[in-house]
């Protein structure tokens, strides 16, 4: 992917020695990095890794055992994300950023409607005129190849590749800035992936957004990321932009990984 | 005290007095914090819950031997359930009991505010079977507090849209939602959204107790409550077409009453002791003379 033009400012997240354990066994230790705007960051790593230990406390889901992450709020200013009161966090996360699950159901309310599952968020934040919400519902569906008949269909009806863009206009529909994904084509075949990444890159691209992908999957990570992360065991085995690390991984480990990964 | 009879075997009003002192504490917590649902150590009562025992024991706490009760369900006061409460109070507090709302002091009720409007001199008590609002789409206790106490109510117009988008526009029509004094959004107990407006700057205290919920909640005299809405779909309470059949009264709730097996009906004030009064002042609805009776006399077949 190429790289966009990043801000000159300051990064939108930066991570400095996050670490979490489980009572004594490690989930990740030691994790740095800055994203900036615009940038897609892929976290991969095998099962285990503790990709999604990082991108939980990334996110505030978790919170580290030590560590720093801090955030460029909307005014600008670097705020340290543990710092935060649980409103300020919440409203964050609910207009700031989207947080796609691996598990659509985990991340929508399956027993309302389409069109409700992407206006939530807008209600949330005090949008009182029905008629405007449907209507943005509407272009998001479209947006994220939803028949917008489908909008008062319930999503136990819809299937696992149209569960994951719901999801997905769910979390966009608010206009966040920064997007944390785990495995979001985890459970998906393979021709649904496909389309699925398609549609990813291209909003990704069009709305600008910065996103932290975890995935397993190295054909996700070139897709879709700028940079990457590689992780086993908790710790960052290698770091850099994407293709450089695809086509000339440094560490053994990476180098394990991409041949017998990509090949395939 | 002699025991003479057996209303001498209860405390005053059942309840003994430390647990009515912890009620009040309680009370005192909710009419502070409009709206808010203060958690409380609701006790076994003689009933099942589902009767009121979370109303019973709001009365039983603010209950005094000069109070005058009355007891309404549905709008009657001749329910099995409204007799049998009433029918408590008059025997372990030994406290008068009316039917009229002008003459009562503690009205205790099951889905209807009184026609007749209340005073500064009254207090209204609700039994309500489930206080939390968001419950429908948010089962987790931990969650619904948290987001009453962060003010995230997104959640009651995804309620709201979801009913317009099934039904082209908000059918709710009971336990319709409300946020008071601008900041608690509360469940107004399975009360018809057409009592929602006389909650709003009720000169009445208005105390609400969940019995199986364990919590108690208020809203203090004079103090605002909104029906949630939209601005393109406003609330607006039910209408009715007809007037009351027995005493023509218009603007009140009615029921539907069915007369027969052949779709005779007639709607009557659900409220039965304003249509009462209002009878014995002389108004006369379209069947006052027998219920029993339809204008048309081949439909009125008797068995
Ligand atoms: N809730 C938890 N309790 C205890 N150990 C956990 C928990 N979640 C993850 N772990 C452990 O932390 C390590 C990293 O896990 P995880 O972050 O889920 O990895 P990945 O997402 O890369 O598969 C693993 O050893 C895992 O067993
Ligand atoms: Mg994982």
């Amino acid at each position: 992917m190429n790289l966009p033009v990043f801000d000159d400012g300051a990064p939108l997240l930066r991570a400095s020695g996050v670490t979490r354990y489980y009572g004594t066994r490690i989930g990740c230790t030691d994790v740095s990095f800055e994203l900036w705007p615009g940038e897609v960051l892929a976290v991969v790593g095998e099962s285990g890794s503790g990709k999604t230990t990082l991108l939980n406390c990334l996110s505030t889901r978790l919170v580290p055992t030590s560590g720093v992450v801090e955030y460029r709020m909307r005014d600008g200013a670097m705020r340290d994300l543990f710092q935060l009161n649980e409103a300020e966090r919440r409203l964050l996360m609910r207009t700031d950023w989207g947080f796609v699950h691996q598990n659509p159901a985990d991340g929508l309310r399956m027993t309302v409607s389409a069109g409700a599952n992407v206006g939530e968020r807008l209600m949330a934040v005090g949008a009182r005129n029905y008629g405007a919400i449907r209507g943005e519902a509407e272009s998001w569906l479209d947006k994220v190849e939803i028949d917008t008949g489908r909008i008062d269909d319930d999503p136990r009806g819809f299937s696992g590749g149209m569960r994951q863009r719901l999801q997905i206009a769910r979390n966009l529909v608010t206009g966040p800035r920064l997007i944390f994904m785990d495995e979001p084509t985890g459970g998906l075949d393979v021709s649904v992936q496909a389309r699925l990444l398609d549609l990813l890159r291209q909003l990704v691209g069009e709305f600008g957004l910065s996103a932290v992908v975890v995935t397993h999957d190295l054909a996700v990570a070139r897709l879709l990321s700028h940079r990457m992360i590689v992780m086993r065991g908790g710790n960052v085995i290698e770091t850099g932009l994407t293709d450089q690390v695809l086509d000339d991984p440094r560490a053994p480990y990476t180098q394990l990984l991409v041949s017998s990964i990509l090949q395939v | 005290m002699t025991a003479t009879s057996e209303t001498w075997s209860y405390n005053f009003a059942y309840l003994d007095e430390q647990t009515k002192r912890m009620i009040r504490r309680a009370i005192l917590k909710a009419i502070a914090i409009p709206g808010y649902q203060v958690p409380f150590a609701s006790r076994e009562m003689p009933m099942p819950y589902g009767w009121g025992t979370g109303g019973v024991q709001v009365t039983a706490s603010i209950l005094g031997p000069d109070d005058v009760l009355k007891v309404i369900d549905q709008g009657s006061d001749d329910t099995t359930n409204a007799v049998a409460i009433r029918g408590f109070f008059e025997k372990t507090a030994g406290v008068a009991t009316t039917t009229a709302t002008e003459e009562a002091s503690v009205i205790q009720t099951r889905h209807r505010i009184p026609e007749t409007p209340l005073s500064e001199t009254q207090v209204l008590v609700y039994q309500v079977p489930i206080p939390e609002p968001m419950r429908y789409l948010e089962p987790r206790e931990a969650e619904t507090r948290k987001m009453h106490a962060l003010q995230e109510y997104g959640l009651m117009h995804v309620k709201l849209y979801e009913d317009i988008a099934r039904h082209g526009h908000i059918a709710t029509t009971y336990a319709y939602p409300v946020k008071v004094s601008g900041r608690y959004v509360m469940d107004p107990s399975p009360t018809p959204k057409f009592d929602n407006p006389k909650m709003d700057n009720s000169p009445a205290l208005q105390l609400f107790g969940a019995g199986r919920e364990k919590r108690i909640y208020a809203v203090p005299p004079f103090t605002q409550v909104t029906s949630l809405d939209f601005e393109d779909h406003p609330f607006a309470v039910q209408t009715f077409e007809e007037p009351c059949a027995l005493c023509a009264a218009e603007g009140v709730f009615l029921d539907e009453v069915v007369l027969d097996d052949r779709g005779g009906r007639m709607f009557v004030c659900s409220d039965t002791n304003h249509c009462e009064e209002r009878r014995a002042a002389g108004h006369r609805g379209r069947l006052s003379g027998d219920p029993t009776k339809t204008e048309d006399a081949s439909q009125g077949e008797r068995p």
